[in-house]
């Protein structure tokens, strides 16, 4: 297979932007580490020399927030659309660029680096590897592992894949979509910080999800107001009246999510039982409910 | 606060976990071992590894546990040379991951000249990596067996305050003590030790460089062996600080020789690891469900 210069140069941009972003909060001592096992990594003489170094960066470079400045996220979006690196801390930041610096122009060496890593990390390294999957090179090739952290039992392996991650929505089939979107809310995660939840949503998704939404209130389980989102410009009479009984006797955040799914259904029903609740219209309409504060 | 620095939690079920945590037990070391019966190849050990670094790690933590561990090749299966060349292969790249204290469990099973060469090999990684270790000693001919595990750790020069030999009990104490190592007596209910008699020892030795556990693992054992003994202790009159040293303090004093292991993990952890690794502990923090409990059987 071979690597492409548009590829090489996506994990120096990846690389430049890594470097910016720790440049500000490491000590002397650890950008010199650092910048010690990217050159070692690069020259490819030790196989071993990424796990050690991934597996060493938090004692090295320390595990604090990354707390990006509003002009540190500005130059992150401009380097890679859409990234979002909230919640991110120090060794993420360092543990992805490491990675990075297998690449050395060459997307096989690269794939095979981190499949071989990812293998045996621990639960912290692979949450930070699969937070970095936007900014890989070659990201076509990668998708069994961001598909292998979507089937992890471990919630926080499976939300760095999912959640403020635009890899997904980019690289996944409908039905790798809709299996992370239904598996989000069975494992009672949140929808709202999922990247391209609207974009992305598809007639399957809603069915799967009305079938699961039946499942819950069969079992006399709650149903997360979330749920309405990725199925309301599907819905049906029947999914119209069950949005029009929460309207009413609802909980505030199922209020709140009924109206939203309500004024994305194009039926008249849809429209007339959304005339029933006002303040609620008015504050959609507005644009002073949205989803992100729903849940 | 307690803490159980020798516990097999892969085998331990949410009961175990929930009754710890309430019984206040803030940290559990998880020693790498045989499970019950032996591994036939490299991947099965690989797996292993990463399974109580990765998901019994995220277990420990919903319950409001700390997680940490031992990686070692053990002594029962360093006796099939070919697994045991290519365990040694992948050590290093597992014993230096986050949350790894020492290695262990090493040392003597029947005391074959394979036991021998890999314990040895494993006493040098331990010192190249500066990480402490923890020594299994055997059940059969063990006062032999402890004492030339010592001989064999002094020989390759690791420092014995930074070595803690476990399955200690009456017959071997005084050496260890002597010697300079920490002394750790697991307290199991039908073999090892009992509570009664690791407060006896308490009595006569004092509670410098002794340490509790439970090793509970897949055989008949008890996750609660620690605080039952903090008890026990209590009641015949030893010192709360002696208590505290015995169930707590040591353990962390050896094993946070490490650098991988300090209070703050579970009184002040870092933000990144409160949000992702760690719920919380219920007995510290007061009645959070801990997540698995609430969320989806995705479990199972």
């Amino acid at each position: 297979m071979t690597t492409s210069l548009s590829s090489t140069a996506k994990a120096d941009t990846s690389m430049q932007l890594l470097k910016a972003w720790l440049a500000p909060r490491l000590t002397p001592d650890a950008a010199a580490w650092l910048d010690s096992q990217i050159a070692a990594i690069a020259s490819g003489e030790k196989p071993m020399q990424l796990a050690i170094a991934v597996g060493l960066a938090p004692r090295k470079v320390g595990k604090v927030d990354l707390a990006l400045t509003a002009e540190e996220v500005d130059a992150g979006r401009a380097a890679r659309a859409d990234i979002d690196a909230t919640g991110w801390s120090v060794d993420q930041a360092a543990r992805i660029l490491l990675v990075l610096a297998s690449h050395r122009g060459d997307d096989d060496r690269f794939v095979t680096a981190l499949d071989r890593i990812l293998a045996t990390a621990e639960i912290g390294e692979q949450i930070a590897l699969l937070r970095g999957l936007p900014l890989y090179p070659a990201p076509e090739r990668i998708v069994h592992r961001a598909a292998e952290g979507v089937r992890s039992a471990m919630q926080p392996i499976f939300e760095a894949v999912a959640h403020r991650n635009p890899y997904p929505r980019e690289q996944f089939s409908e039905a790798q979509w809709n299996q992370m979107v239904v598996k989000t809310l069975f494992i009672e995660s949140r929808l709202w910080p999922i990247q391209g939840l609207d974009a992305r949503r598809n007639p399957d998704l809603a069915r799967m999800l009305i079938d699961y939404a039946a499942e819950r209130r069969a079992a006399g389980r709650s149903i997360s107001p979330e749920l309405w989102r990725c199925v309301a410009p599907f819905a049906g009479e029947a999914e119209v009246a069950t949005l029009a009984d929460r309207l009413r006797s609802g909980t505030e955040a199922e209020r709140a999510g009924a109206a939203l799914a309500l004024k994305d259904c194009s039926l008249p029903s849809a429209r007339a039982a959304l005339a029933t609740a006002p303040d609620l219209a008015e504050a959609v309409d507005a644009g002073r409910l949205s989803w992100n504060q729903i849940a | 606060m307690f803490i159980d620095p020798h516990a097999h939690m892969i085998s331990r079920t949410t009961d175990d976990y929930e009754a710890m945590a309430k019984a206040g037990v803030v940290a559990v070391i998880e020693p790498a071992f045989w499970i019950g019966q032996a591994r036939t190849n490299v991947g099965s050990y690989k797996d292993y590894l990463s399974h109580i670094l990765g998901f019994e790690r995220f277990r420990a933590g919903q319950f409001g546990v700390r997680h940490y561990c031992c990686i070692g090749l053990n002594s029962k299966e360093a006796n099939n040379e070919e697994l045991a060349e290519a365990v040694m292969e992948i050590l290093p790249g597992f014993a230096t991951k986050e949350g790894v204290v020492a290695i262990g469990e090493i040392g003597y099973d029947e005391q074959t000249a394979l036991e021998d060469k890999y314990f040895r090999l494993q006493l040098d990684l331990a010192r190249e990596l500066d990480l402490p270790v923890m020594i299994h000693t055997p059940h059969r001919d063990k006062k032999r067996g402890a004492s030339r595990s010592m001989d064999v750790i002094l020989e390759h020069k690791v420092d014995p305050s930074r070595v803690v030999i476990d399955h200690v009990n009456e017959e071997t104490i005084e050496e260890v003590k002597d010697r300079g190592f920490w002394a750790a007596f697991s307290i199991y209910p039908h073999s090892k030790m009992t509570a009664e008699r690791m407060a006896a020892l308490v009595k006569t030795y004092g509670a410098e460089r002794l340490i509790a556990d439970s090793a509970c693992d897949w055989g008949v054992s008890d996750p609660l062996s620690v605080p039952k003994t903090a008890k026990l202790m209590t009641d015949s009159g030893i010192s709360a600080e002696d208590v505290r040293l015995v169930t707590y303090a040591n353990a962390l004093a050896v094993y946070g020789k490490s650098g991988q292991m300090s209070e703050d993990d579970w009184l002040s952890p870092q933000p990144i690891d409160q949000r992702t690794l760690y719920q919380g502990n219920t007995v510290l923090r007061g009645g959070q469900t801990p997540r698995v409990a609430q969320s989806g059987s995705e479990t199972e």
